[in-house]
């Protein structure tokens, strides 16, 4: 301890309120930058605080220890306040290497609180990480950002040598439970719900979670008594609504839900999928849920995932098969085979940087034109998407409730910021989810055929082997309506592909209208879907609060759109559509309502900054 | 909910009447070309499906792509045409969600191997019990005569003007090397040996493999004549019978037994007899012995047909069946509002 080195005045320590804190932590990938982030994000949450993350890892599983592109990151914004993204800039940088440091020292804000590990502080480590020299013996460093010094991998090495019997290589593991000690003490966090945490999960390896514990409190003492922290912090309980919480990622929250459509159709759940980055966790999850009858088929590609999704269908499972960009766009001839055969289907789409592998763990929007068009001939499907990790389990049902009712694919777009990224969400009663009973045509009722219609959504009769006298073949060549034979005739051909055009927008009138956020008519309205749900709503609130005109409406539903919509885009002078692609529901909207929406692209990987749109909606509403 | 997964008509009483072929026939018009060996298959599995007592209503047939991959349309039983290549794929999908229907894959030479071959392996390779009949003319015939991958070395056709310098494949080493558990191969004019490979195929609890090779007649007509043809087939031919020796010929005097690790085509009498010859053994647990036979072509050897190997192993649907009974059984069946309340919760009051 005796190396400690002081930055500030040791002064009498005393306890700063504050409403919101961004915290970042980054080091190398084997450094367990991710875990310790969901732990300080999962005690947060439990003691009441809003909570929003962004965890941002590197594609390759191990990159060289100790180089830039090894760098695993895991920002979390907790507060007291109701928040809806997980912060546009850190206050807080704890960065275990300095690669680490190199990454995220840019986004830190300026006099930030920035913690380092001095001991990576190596020769070798800061030439991997392409220093010329110590960036911690820089005077313009120290005088920028209030910097801690710490020998995190001496000091834990200290804590645990005597304490406990494992390699010293696995004591060096633990390093990250001590820096999540120290941070616990600085941001007056319990240690308990992280104890009882490893207890359970190194329940075969006593030692290890003898370890690991004592890292973490011995992190926690060491920045209780080392007085190198003349303040600590607290982060009030925020004022959310009452009812019972826990913590959901997108991904968990995707799987959630498919096993509530199923209960709730009573028909069983068939998940095919392929493994894909970021994708792949919502196949972990349903495999785990053999006793809800859920069956998970690990397909040997991805047209074979579709294509069994679609057969489960056939047969009366909730079909379901879940991908990320490229991965769609390998379903696309089958999408078309369901859409033809009038078969219910779900296609979970968790978007990724593109185009082809493009950046497999970064997020991005770019899939929603493939959605709608990506596919041979007139090929229209339902296309839902989730604003909030939360909301993937509503949208989840409503992909299943709209494919069973209507009878075609739905498309369900995710990203990978949803699906890593983790909020409080607020435990549904089975009561208020969306009654949606199946039923499956048992009866010929004369000659059956298998393209009759439902007067009021065209859909056709979901008729599935086992049942009497009803069989009956399908295919993918064109149809003849109602008796459901293969035919080429001209008229039939045009009259069938209006009626599948059709059979999409009567969805229209079985979903629920556009609320505006703010009021109803106003300067800017910004249009919104997807993840981008959380920075745009903040940052129209804030704009709002300094008194302009702006409005915002998000879409959940982007095929067919909500009925109002149209209407409600009237109502404003200017309309921007901020996106994480080029602009592609720009380009809907304008072809659509022939307005002249204004595109905010944004493709770094990186979901939107609030500041970035305030400054935008600035922009275009003094235009 | 119920977990297990029926159709509605599964457990109904029994037939009263024993259907007919009739019974199976659709009311489409087939539209195969007039002398199709297609039609010959057609008509074999249509015949043979009374005798296999099942539901009519508990079929599906499944096809990708091709001249062959119409059959569903003409069977009155459930039918799905599903896209090139990929027909295993969806009798996956309606398999496992349904392990109690009957379900039949009909493909091709190009739909199985080429564009679809990844699928086909790995369908096999699961032992879902679904029976795979894949029609092999050795041509594409929907596409208007290009070469396949079981078309000939040399072979010239409408893509390849100067012969073909790809390898062709052979379907049986294929299925035996995905470690199927039935592997059969028949002739489409050889109506009762067609017959009784597609009834044991059904009666195999697993994954069956059919090859049958049928006639293209207008794009590679007479590709089999050289081995099929009625006055040669006896020669040129072995119908391989479990627990018999490989015998062949018009007089019952020729074989084939094993010399340094090789066949050998063998003319019974001087010095050589029947008990030299390898017995046949469709149930060995290892398939050397099926492979071996399967790669045996005509003018080296006779043709070999039949049930090259016949063995038993879990089946994918069962194997799924019995993981969400045990799940079941351990954790009880799942309730939805357990789930949603699980991990680590919290109350705001």
């Amino acid at each position: 301890m005796e190396s400690t080195t002081i930055l500030n005045n040791v002064e009498d320590r005393h306890i700063e309120e504050l409403d919101t804190v961004t915290i970042r932590f980054a080091g190398d990938s084997g450094d367990g930058m991710q875990l310790t982030g969901t732990q300080f994000t999962n005690t947060s949450a439990v003691i009441g605080n809003d909570i929003s993350t962004l965890p941002d890892f590197p594609a390759e599983i191990r990159a060289p220890a100790g180089s830039l592109p090894g760098v695993s990151g895991f920002q979390l914004n907790f507060s007291s306040q109701d928040i809806r993204t997980p912060g546009d800039q850190p206050n807080v940088l704890v960065a275990m290497n300095p690669a680490a440091l190199k990454v995220n020292l840019a986004d830190l804000e300026s006099g930030g609180i920035l913690i380092v590990n001095t001991d990576a502080f190596n020769e070798a480590n800061l030439k991997k990480a392409g220093y010329q020299s110590n960036p911690l013996d820089d005077g313009n460093l120290l005088q920028s950002y209030r910097v801690f010094k710490i020998p995190i991998s001496t000091a834990n090495r200290a804590a645990l040598r005597e304490e406990v019997n494992i390699p010293m290589k696995e004591i060096d593991r633990c390093k990250n439970f001590w820096a999540l000690g120290l941070m616990y003490w600085l941001y007056d966090r319990p240690m308990a719900p992280t104890l009882t945490w490893i207890e359970s999960r190194f329940k075969k390896t006593p030692e290890v979670a003898k370890a690991n514990a004592t890292a973490l409190r011995a992190g926690f003492a060491y920045a209780e008594a080392a007085e190198i922290f003349t303040t600590h912090y607290r982060v009030k309980r925020a004022v959310i609504a009452p009812g019972k919480y826990r913590k959901i990622t997108g991904n968990e929250a995707t799987a959630l839900g498919c096993v509530a459509a199923s209960q709730l159709a009573g028909r069983p759940l068939l998940y095919a999928s392929y493994p894909i980055t970021p994708a792949s966790d919502i196949l972990h999850e349903l495999s785990s849920r053999r006793n809800f009858g859920v069956k998970t088929i690990q397909a040997e590609d991805e047209i074979a995932a579709v294509c069994a999704a679609i057969g489960a269908s056939f047969a009366g499972n909730l079909g379901v098969t879940g991908t990320s960009g490229p991965g769609l766009a390998l379903k696309a001839e089958a999408i078309g085979l369901a859409v033809m055969t009038e078969l219910p289907l779900v296609v979970i789409d968790v978007q990724r940087g593109g185009p082809s592998t493009g950046l497999p763990t970064k997020t991005e929007q770019a899939d929603l034109l493939q959605a709608m068009f990506g596919r041979n001939g007139e090929c229209p499907v339902a296309i839902v998407a989730p604003a909030t990790p939360g909301d993937c389990f509503h949208m989840a049902i409503e992909a299943f409730r709209i494919a069973t009712r209507h009878m075609l694919p739905v498309i369900y777009l995710s990203d990978g910021y949803l699906a890593n990224g983790a909020e409080p969400w607020r435990l549904p009663e089975i009561s208020e989810l969306p009654e949606f009973k199946v039923t499956l045509r048992t009866e010929a009722k004369g000659v059956f055929h298998p393209y009759e219609r439902d007067p009021d959504t065209l859909a056709r009769p979901w008729a599935v082997p086992g049942a009497i006298d009803l069989e009956h073949r399908i295919g993918g060549i064109e149809k003849q309506d109602i008796t459901g034979n293969v035919s080429y005739e001209p008229e039939n051909h045009m009259h069938m592909v209006l009626t599948r055009a059709e059979k999409v927008a009567l969805i229209a009138e079985d979903i629920p209208d556009l609320e505006v956020f703010g009021e109803s008519s106003g300067r800017v309205l910004v249009v919104g879907w997807g993840s981008t749900f959380g920075s745009i709503t903040s940052a129209v609130e804030l704009m709002r609060e300094r008194g302009m005109a702006v409005s915002s409406v998000h879409l959940r539903y982007l095929n067919p759109f909500p009925k109002n919509l149209g209407d409600i885009i009237g109502r404003f002078d200017r309309v921007l559509v901020p996106e994480l692609n080029l602009g592609q529901l720009a380009m809907l909207l304008r072809a659509r309502f022939l307005v002249p929406a204004v595109s905010y692209p944004k493709v770094k990987g990186k979901p939107f900054k609030i500041s970035e749109l305030i400054a935008k909606i600035e922009e275009i509403y003094e235009d | 909910m119920s977990i297990h997964v029926t159709g509605n008509g599964g457990n109904g009483a029994e037939a009263p009447v024993k259907l007919t072929k009739k019974d199976f026939t659709s009311d489409q018009e087939v539209r195969w070309c007039p002398g199709c060996g297609d039609y010959a298959i057609l008509a074999q599995v249509q015949k043979v499906m009374p005798e296999l007592g099942l539901k009519r209503e508990n079929i599906v047939f499944v096809s990708g792509i091709g001249c062959s991959s119409r059959f569903p349309y003409y069977m009155n039983t459930y039918g799905f045409h599903s896209i090139h290549g990929r027909a295993p794929a969806v009798a996956t999908g309606i398999k496992a969600a349904n392990p109690e229907l009957s379900v039949w894959v009909i493909t091709g030479d190009g739909d199985a191997l080429s564009i679809g071959g990844n699928h086909l392996i790995h369908a096999i390779r699961r032992n879902l019990d679904i029976n795979i009949i894949l029609f092999n003319n050795r041509i594409y015939g929907l596409t208007k005569g290009q070469y396949s991958p079981t078309s000939e070395f040399g072979k010239k056709t409408k893509s390849t003007p100067f012969g073909v310098i790809d390898y062709p494949l052979n379907p049986l080493s294929i299925a035996l090397a995905a470690e199927a558990t039935f592997v059969a191969r028949s002739v489409d004019t050889h109506v009762a040996h067609l017959q009784m490979v597609v009834e044991r195929a059904m009666r195999h609890k697993g994954v069956s493999f059919v090859e049958v090779y049928q006639n293209c007649n207008i794009f590679n007509d007479g590709a089999f004549d050289m081995f099929t043809g009625r006055g040669v087939k006896d020669d040129r031919m072995i119908q391989i019978e479990h627990g018999k020796p490989l015998v062949f010929g018009k007089g019952h005097d020729r074989g084939i037994r094993i010399k340094d690790m090789h066949l050998e085509a063998v003319q019974l009498g001087s010095g050589l007899s029947e008990s030299d010859l390898i017995v046949h053994n469709e149930k060995s647990p290892d398939s050397y012995l099926a492979y071996m036979l399967a790669r045996m072509e005509y003018p080296d050897y006779p043709v070999p047909i039949g049930v090259f190997r016949d063995v038993e192993k879990p089946t994918y649907e069962n194997l799924l069946e019995e993981q969400i009974k045990s799940a079941i059984e351990k954790m009880g069946a799942g309730s939805l509002e357990k789930l949603i309340n699980s991990g680590d919760t919290w109350v705001i009051k």
